[in-house]
């Protein structure tokens, strides 16, 4: 096998695991967008022209509640900040790259992939083709998150509205902080953006509750992160 | 729904991905803002799980008549114990579902 291959199945069998979590989520995800009747086409189209999960929803959260083009925009950019800092961890292996790759692995950048290609180029600074790695695991998580979105599409017909199936939105975002559940300068953090947003909800103009509660937690987080620095 | 608006945060999303992996030739975040940034998820993700957790139709809190924040109460709990995604979601939704249909 050549070594671009090598790595490129690499990065494929190293997200695999991953994806099983992914599944029910894209499934949640067509179910809902066929729920709040935009249909098919747009359903998979948000899929593929923005391909990421967490912004998907809140612009369907957002925009079933009624909030105006910028709010939902802005909602979408600061959904997405954390992609600021993969991109700043990663470009340390991915700058000599062409543009082209750039755009391709960029387009491709999911929490999950991040997570196992920044792993593998942590511990694998000869390799070349490093790049194929994040090439093999974005595009798995590319696919997989197509084909789910699809038998959620297939699915929202069926399932009764009964189920609640919208409060998997919720658990869905409450599984992927798991790993924060440990740390008590996180879970302060997330109690104070729960607690604004919740309040918010009603109060705060234009529908801007989540852009609010995530500023006013990062202020929170920086101070947490400034007293820790102080103290060392 | 409209099409511009899903090309729009498209453009958004692709943009926050492009945008380090574009500009840095080397990595010149500081640790300290690497460190601030490893809160986002912490401080985005509640404010979209709280909201339709609280709040009833009428955008009222709700905590006496409410399945939904008991269910997410023990999806944390397992999801605390087990450290597993999915676990823990499907935790959250049986509790639920047997909340719904046998107690309220």
């Amino acid at each position: 096998m050549n070594d671009k291959l090598k790595t490129l199945t690499k990065g494929i069998i190293d997200v695999s695991p991953l994806m099983i979590p992914v599944v029910p989520f894209g499934i949640i995800y067509g179910v809902i967008g066929m729920d709040l009747g935009i249909g098919p086409y747009m359903t998979l189209g948000l899929s593929i022209i923005i391909f990421g999960g967490a912004s998907q929803i809140v612009l369907l959260q957002l925009f079933s509640g009624g909030a105006s083009s910028l709010i939902i925009l802005s909602s979408v950019g600061a959904v997405n900040a954390r992609h600021v800092l993969y991109g700043a961890v990663l470009s340390e292996y991915l700058s000599g790259l062409k543009l082209f790759w750039k755009i391709i692995l960029s387009y491709v950048m999911t929490d999950q992939a991040f997570a196992v290609s920044n792993n593998y180029f942590k511990k694998d600074n000869k390799d070349n083709n490093q790049h194929y790695h994040l090439l093999g695991s974005g595009f798995t998580c590319w696919t997989i998150w197509q084909i789910s979105t699809i038998l959620g599409i297939v699915l929202g017909s069926v399932v009764p509205e009964e189920l609640g199936l919208s409060f998997t939105i919720s658990l869905t975002f409450l599984a992927l902080l798991i790993g924060d559940f440990r740390k008590f300068k996180n879970i302060i953090v997330m109690f104070v953006s729960g607690v604004v947003a919740t309040i918010g909800y009603n109060t705060i103009p234009f529908k801007a509750y989540i852009i609010v509660a995530a500023l006013t937690a990062l202020i929170v987080a920086t101070l947490l992160t400034l007293m820790d620095l102080k103290k060392k | 729904m409209y099409w511009s608006l899903i090309i729009y945060a498209g453009i958004i999303t692709f943009v926050t991905r492009f945008s380090m992996i574009f500009l840095l030739k080397k990595d010149i975040l500081s640790d300290k803002a690497k460190k601030i940034l490893s809160f986002v998820p912490a401080a985005i993700f509640p404010a979209i799980i709280f909201p339709p957790i609280f709040l009833d139709d009428n955008g009222t809190v709700d905590l006496e008549n409410n399945p939904k924040i008991l269910a997410a109460t023990f999806a944390i709990i397992i999801g605390y114990l087990s450290k597993n995604i999915i676990v823990t979601i499907f935790a959250g939704l049986i509790s639920y579902w047997f909340l719904i249909f046998f107690y309220f």
